[in-house]
């Protein structure tokens, strides 16, 4: 199922851990739907997509965040502590036909993240977006400001806590919130 | 041209019984009422699906051309009638506005689907519930791409506003409409306006 | 070792053969340090100008967001000197609906008439993709009659997209009755379309387990005829533009863009392809039944804006070859799922059985609720990847719903393209990545 390339990193050893955890480039893996999903640190990240650029992971599908306010609990492999935002990176394989993704943990009080933008230029308008939708700030992006609300905007929509912003309707039995 | 009868409403019935008036002696509102209705030239101000069905519109199955309507005119100047086609966001809002302040009296505005005549299915921040919210419309068409033909219902239902409504209407004082509610102590006149 | 540019090595089935980081890198140093991207915020755009003494040969002037030659509410701020453009800045937002919050909101069930009004000259691809992620989060297999009903209707849509693609192609380079020619072919595969799924356009038609209806009868009458009479017209806009001197003018050597620098931007679809770079989802990655149809990939060899028309078109015949195949090989079954806890029973059902009564009820109120986890699914639309990211919570909405518009990447390549080249080739350039501000903007 898994499509492993050059493997950096070991398989923790088995005498001293309780739980192994599959890594591979050095970062922790999940596997989701078929796709290799890699947890690195945010000291780790850049040093990540370099190896994966090596690797022939050329192009930058996708960047979005994700705000895990309302759901903490959620899947993770072991020695990835979760934090309240994530970004979520695809990329992807032309000579293998693979994908990747990797998944940063931003913690909310400290929500800045080293840009990609250096290696993966087309990842310049999703850093811009995740930035004016979560407010997660990306370290050396050459131009961060927002590009979806308007540039006096206050607030980022895509919070949890950011209301949808709905007005009362007519038909008062239809609640405003589906639960 | 000449010799024409027309059963024009109002004025005419009220005074002049029977007088069969022809096209050079006519009354001078329905000269221009006329001459208006026949002549409306749309502005683009296509946003999102309802501009497709707009295109559509113009194209050779729906043809507006029958109306002499299939040339948008990109320049407000240039234009009467604005159909606001598509959702209004929050950025889009004071450009709409300036838009519609470019144009020239007489200048009618149809709200064309579901979004621009009330948010539609999109209740949310980034949607301005409704662009009578900004600018003052004339005809409502729903729909959710409203098809063509609604759009051109639309169309006609604003071409008989002109002919049929008041010449010196200006936007902003009301349509003037009384409508009666019935209230616990009996019925409760309720006015509509614009405001 | 070079990304190979050999037009024939690119029209093999085994596509592009070798690929190298060094030409990348080169290419990422190169977009960077070609400056062709103007970064300046709105406020700094006016007070620059304001402070502009007369001696400066450059201006910035803005383009839209409302102008006749936009596809919807792009807004371009332009660095001009005389009529060359030097750097450019896409503004967008302007059709910001907060479909991603409002997908929040929705059952899985109602997320595709959310989501099909993204991309609106293709909706049934952006159906396709959600429905596909909420599949494969679900753990759910459609049954074969409605995956090949589904390749059916997106390459319909396909077709409908592109058609609209040369109607505005044509309409902004001034071949106005292209526009009508356009339209007039469009108008017909709606015909189609409306036959099958009621609507016009944003059908909300594929849904997560199948199909929302079973293709009605006659519904191959309705293919056939078509498919009998788009040959025709698509052989008389080949005699329209292709031949003709000024299309020809205004369309080669405009807005070039080279493999390498499509590839670091993340840019796919015809404007890839145009590049002599192969890839397409559909045969490279592929998903419904593509695998088992033969179809072509179109690919050009200058990456200008003629190869990106010209592409689109075959693109049309590729497509019409694919319909027929489905026409040919649709097999009988179930257009959806019967699995009751996903997908409705049928209406009949619900006057017999209390049951079937009470999931429908629980189905369109509720929801179906989808195991916890996260998935990334995407397709080949007609403007390149779509692809669609759901993270599950359990619960019977989304809790992120994120879609990958193809469009919003690919504008990332219009100052590139219009880098040195005149301000009335940035219309033709537009036009050429025929992007659809839904999707941009989403």
């Amino acid at each position: 199922m898994s499509e492993e390339t050059a493997v950096d990193g070991a398989d923790a050893p088995a005498e001293e851990a309780v739980v192994v955890t599959e890594t591979m480039f050095g970062v922790p893996v999940l596997h989701s739907g078929g796709q290799v999903v890699l947890h690195p640190t945010r000291e780790g990240y850049p040093g990540l997509l370099r190896d994966l650029h090596e690797d022939g992971f050329h192009s930058a599908v996708d960047l979005c965040g994700v705000d895990f306010l309302t759901h903490p609990g959620r899947d993770l492999p072991a020695g990835v502590t979760a934090e309240r935002f994530e970004v979520v990176v695809n990329l992807i394989n032309h000579r293998n036909r693979s994908r990747v993704r990797v998944r940063l943990q931003v913690p909310e009080g400290d929500p800045v993240v080293p840009s990609a933008t250096s290696l993966y230029p087309g990842l310049d308008a999703p850093e811009r977006e995740t930035f004016d939708m979560f407010g997660i700030a990306f370290d050396g992006h050459p131009d961060l400001t927002r590009i979806l609300m308007p540039e006096d905007w206050i607030g980022h929509p895509l919070r949890k806590d950011y209301d949808i912003g709905r007005i009362p309707v007519q038909f008062k039995e239809a609640p405003a919130v589906r639960r | 041209m000449s010799n024409e009868t027309h059963a024009s409403g109002g004025l005419l019935e009220s005074g002049l019984e029977g007088l069969q008036h022809n096209f050079l002696t006519g009354s001078l509102e329905y000269l221009v009422k006329w001459a208006r209705r026949h002549s409306v030239m749309p502005a683009t101000f296509g946003l999102a699906c309802c501009a497709i069905e707009m295109m559509a519109a113009g194209g050779p199955h729906y043809d507006l051309a029958r109306y002499g309507m299939e040339v948008f005119r990109a320049s407000p100047r240039q234009a009467d009638l604005m159909i606001v086609a598509g959702r209004v966001s929050q950025k889009m809002a004071p450009v709409l506005r300036q838009i519609y302040d470019q144009m020239m009296e007489p200048k009618w505005v149809i709200s064309m689907g579901v979004c621009a005549s009330s948010g539609g299915m999109f209740n949310n921040y980034a949607i301005v519930q409704g662009v009578d919210q900004i600018v003052p419309v004339d005809v409502y068409a729903p729909g959710c791409p409203p098809s063509p033909e609604t759009l051109m219902h639309a169309i006609l239902t604003l071409h008989h506003k002109i002919e049929h409504g008041e010449l010196m209407r200006r936007p902003g004082q009301g349509a003037g409409i009384v409508i009666e509610q019935l209230g616990i102590d009996g019925p409760v006149p309720v006015s509509l306006g614009r405001s | 070792m070079t990304v190979t540019h050999d037009p024939a090595a690119a029209r093999t089935s085994e596509g592009a053969q070798e690929l190298t980081s060094r030409d990348i890198v080169s290419a990422i140093e190169r977009l960077h340090e070609l400056g062709a991207v103007l970064r300046l915020s709105e406020a700094g755009a006016l007070e620059a100008e304001r402070d502009r003494t007369p001696d400066d040969e450059t201006m910035i002037i803005n383009m839209g967001p409302q102008h006749p030659s936009t596809h919807g509410v792009l807004r371009l701020m332009l660095e001009l000197q005389g009529e060359t453009v030097l750097r450019c800045k896409p503004v967008i937002g302007y059709l910001h609906t907060g479909m991603e919050k409002t997908g929040e909101q929705l059952s899985y069930l109602q997320g595709p008439t959310n989501v099909t009004r993204m991309d609106y000259a293709s909706p049934l691809f952006t159906e396709l993709a959600f429905s596909m992620t909420v599949e494969q989060l679900l753990g759910i297999e459609v049954p074969e009659r409605a995956v090949w009903i589904r390749m059916l209707m997106t390459e319909m849509n396909r077709i409908s997209s592109h058609l609209l693609f040369m109607a505005t192609n044509g309409m902004d380079l001034g071949a106005v009755s292209m526009m009508l020619y356009g339209w007039r072919e469009r108008e017909e595969t709606l015909r189609f379309l409306q036959e099958v799924t009621g609507l016009r356009m944003n059908h909300n038609y594929i849904r997560p387990g199948g199909v929302a209806a079973d293709l009605p009868d006659g519904w191959r009458d309705g293919v056939l005829r078509l498919l009998d009479m788009l040959p025709g017209r698509l052989a008389e806009y080949d005699t329209l533009l292709n031949g003709q001197p000024i299309w020809r003018e205004r369309l080669q050597g405009v807005g070039v863009i080279t493999t390498e620098e499509c590839l670091a931007l993340g840019i796919t679809g015809p404007i890839l392809r145009s590049t002599g770079y192969s890839w397409d989802l559909r045969r490279d990655m592929p998903y419904l039944a593509y695998d088992e149809v033969e179809f072509d990939v179109v690919v050009g060899s200058y990456g200008d804006a003629f190869d990106r028309y010209a592409i689109r078109l075959a693109e049309i015949h590729e497509s019409m070859r694919i319909v027929r195949q489905c026409l040919e090989r649709m097999p009988a079954g179930d257009y959806r799922i019967q699995d009751k806890k996903v997908t409705p029973p049928p209406r009949a059902r619900i006057d017999e059985s209390m049951e079937a009564l009470i999931h429908h009820f629980k189905i369109f109120t509720e929801g179906f609720k989808v195991p916890e986890g996260e998935a990334y699914v995407a397709i080949e639309s007609p403007r390149g990847e779509l692809g669609c990211y759901i993270v599950s919570d359990g619960s019977a909405n989304p809790y992120r719903m994120h879609v990958r518009a193809p469009s919003f990447i690919n504008l990332q390549s219009l100052p590139h393209l219009m880098h040195g080249g005149l301000v009335a080739d940035a219309v033709a350039i537009i036009s050429s990545v025929d992007p659809i501000l839904g999707e941009v903007d989403r």
